[in-house]
């Protein structure tokens, strides 16, 4: 436990530069300087290391920075994805707030692989308390001359800096995230083309997650087949997954991949108050919900998480006893992506309406006959009809709560009245 | 009207864009004008943002509207942020912001009669391993009960 993004969480100010550095931190990074360590080894230790990027698609990180083409001319860009909107997430708030060098030390890395000379950090507007303290690191580690142009005369140049977010989950989504840095609505692009030809301000740029990021300097430290032996296969290293919801001690847990479900949970303590689990949302709201059985047999890796029936998304374990209505947990993550559609493709700026619509009428003990079968259908109509995820994410909450608890609409929609809580 | 001092805080965003890109900065510029405005922004602020960041008012009005940070009518002095997400609604946020409302004989979007304190309901802030949780400024209050949300409003001046 604890291995990577979490090694220096039991130490007393474990943001700062002094104790991230007496943990090995910036070694990699200063080998870097020294001329010691090639683009292409960084992105041969990346793809052994089995490192899947951690916001939610799980693409293999050596192979996205493979992508860039770093002897193009002209400014590259490389950046952060710490807008952390998805619902049961928290995970890159405690890792900008704990250890915000290793963001910058990764950055710093992924700049020089794909010879991006500047860095942006989009950090959700809501969170200041973690933007005071990556803003703090940054001025560390520009003090320290580890920032900056032709570092300790190295040649190599990186600036980086911090961008705040407004409040929208869409900016989540890679390229609303690269409009909102250009001071637009965020509302994503068609691709392709890919930020890796065509991305902030129209330069090849590569964006990644915090917790990618904050995994790569010990990656290449201690080897991307320590890394890997972490975890399992084809699910390299460690994880941080948020458990909130029905449990004793909700908290962020950084394990290997392959931990089974029912030991994470143990960690968070258990069930509270002795209660039944009912269901498991295994990767954050957009991820498909699981019953209890079956989240109880299943490993937290991508696989493992995968043959249960649902996605390892961010790692945002919401825990459900049999308290839970799953009909009004449902209406509230359909008013959610509602809320959250950006409103420029028709089947999901109207399917989420029609979803929410539907689901508060049920809820409102107004449901009618055939209630289910309408969202049945405007899920489906939604799914893969999107520019970009949101309108999946929207769908797939819908699918998996009807196919899972079914009995539960039909009751609340003949009776108007929650099963659950009568 | 925007403050010299406001400017010299638009200007420290301004610096971290390439030169050609001031719009880069709209979104903090706007946050910077609407605390100095009552918390909230008119038609005429946002104009003055996109002025003085040289992009058309409409791109900064788009930019005012699309995102949440934003208040287009009055608000309290303090905004008390309730997520009533996944998360914290499985740890009873539905009766926490009633209590709320109860308490400041207010309902959420509303202002209180004395123009301190107005109540949101937010999404998902990103603590859900703290729910229930609100955000007051820029302060992430967790693990919320009655008695606690009793002290910290009381405290609120
Ligand atoms: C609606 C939506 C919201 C997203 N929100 C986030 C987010 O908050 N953080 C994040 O890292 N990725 C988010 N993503 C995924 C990003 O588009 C992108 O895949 C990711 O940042 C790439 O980094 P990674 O390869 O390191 O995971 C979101 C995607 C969608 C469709
Ligand atoms: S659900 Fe409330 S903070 Fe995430």
């Amino acid at each position: 436990m604890n291995e990577v993004c979490f090694k220096n969480l039991d130490k007393k100010d474990s943001w700062s530069l002094a104790v991230y550095e007496a943990s090995g931190g910036y070694s990699v990074w200063r080998k870097i300087l020294r001329g010691e360590l090639t683009p292409e080894q960084i992105i041969d230790e990346l793809k052994a290391s089995g490192l899947r990027g951690r916001g939610g698609a799980g693409f293999p990180t050596g192979l996205k920075w493979s992508f860039m083409p770093r002897n193009s001319a002209g400014q590259k860009y490389v950046v952060c994805n710490s807008d952390e909107g998805e619902p049961g997430t928290c995970k890159d708030r405690d890792i900008l707030r704990y250890n915000p060098h290793a963001v910058i030390e990764g950055m710093a890395i992924g700049g020089f692989v794909m010879n991006a000379t500047t860095g942006y950090n989009y950090i959700r507007g809501e969170f200041i308390e973690p933007f005071n303290r990556f803003e703090g690191a940054l001025k560390e580690a520009y003090a320290a001359g580890l920032l900056g142009e032709n570092i300790s005369d190295s040649g190599v140049d990186f600036n980086l800096y911090a961008h705040l977010g407004a409040g929208a989950y869409v900016c989540g989504e890679e390229t609303a995230l690269l409009e909102s840095i250009e001071g637009k609505k965020g509302q994503p692009r068609f691709k392709p083309p890919f930020p890796a030809n065509v991305g902030l301000y129209g330069k090849p740029t590569t964006i990644n997650n915090t917790e990618s990021f904050a995994s790569v300097a010990d990656i290449l430290s201690k080897g991307g087949k320590w890394f890997a032996d972490l975890g399992v296969e084809n699910s390299g290293g460690c994880k941080l997954f948020s458990v909130s919801g029905h449990v004793k001690n909700p908290a962020n847990f950084e394990v290997s991949m392959g931990t089974p479900f029912k030991d994470l949970l143990e960690m968070a303590g258990g069930m509270r108050d002795g209660a039944k689990l009912k269901a498991v949302i295994p990767g954050g709201s957009s991820t498909p919900v699981l019953t209890a059985d079956v989240a109880m047999a299943m490993t937290m890796d991508y696989d493992g998480i995968e043959k249960a029936g649902s996605m390892l998304g961010a790692g945002s374990v919401i825990v459900m006893d049999e308290s839970t209505c799953m009909v009004e947990t449902l209406t509230r993550l359909a008013h959610f992506y509602y809320d959250e559609s950006c409103g420029q493709c028709t089947p999901c700026r109207e399917g989420t309406g029609w979803l929410y619509r539907a689901l508060k009428r049920i809820t409102d003990g107004n449901g009618k006959d055939g209630d289910i079968e309408l969202l049945l259908n405007v899920q489906d109509k939604i799914m893969g009809n999107t520019i970009c995820a949101l309108g999946d994410a929207a769908a797939m909450p819908v699918e998996s709560f009807l196919r899972n608890f079914r009995e539960e609409f039909e009751y609340y929609i003949e009776h108007g009245k929650s099963m659950v809580k009568g | 009207m925007i403050s010299d001092q406001a400017k010299k805080q638009i200007d420290a965003w301004v610096a971290k864009y390439p030169e050609d890109r001031k719009s880069s900065a709209v979104m903090e510029a706007l946050k910077i004008v609407q605390a100095e405005n009552d918390n909230s922004l008119s038609a005429e602020s946002i104009q003055d943002v996109a002025d003085y960041l040289g992009m058309p008012g409409i791109a900064a009005a788009e930019v005012a509207t699309f995102y949440e940070n934003y208040n287009h009518k009055p608000v309290g002095k303090h905004v008390i942020r309730f997520c009533h997400n996944i998360s914290c609604m499985l740890n009873g946020s539905d009766d926490l912001i009633s209590h709320l409302e109860d308490k400041l004989g207010v309902k959420t979007g509303e202002v209180t009669k004395d123009g301190l304190i107005s109540v949101k309901k937010v999404e998902c802030l990103g603590a859900c391993v703290g729910a229930p949780m609100f955000q007051i400024g820029d302060q992430y209050y967790e693990n919320l009960t009655a008695e606690k949300i009793d002290e910290i409003v009381d405290g609120l001046k």
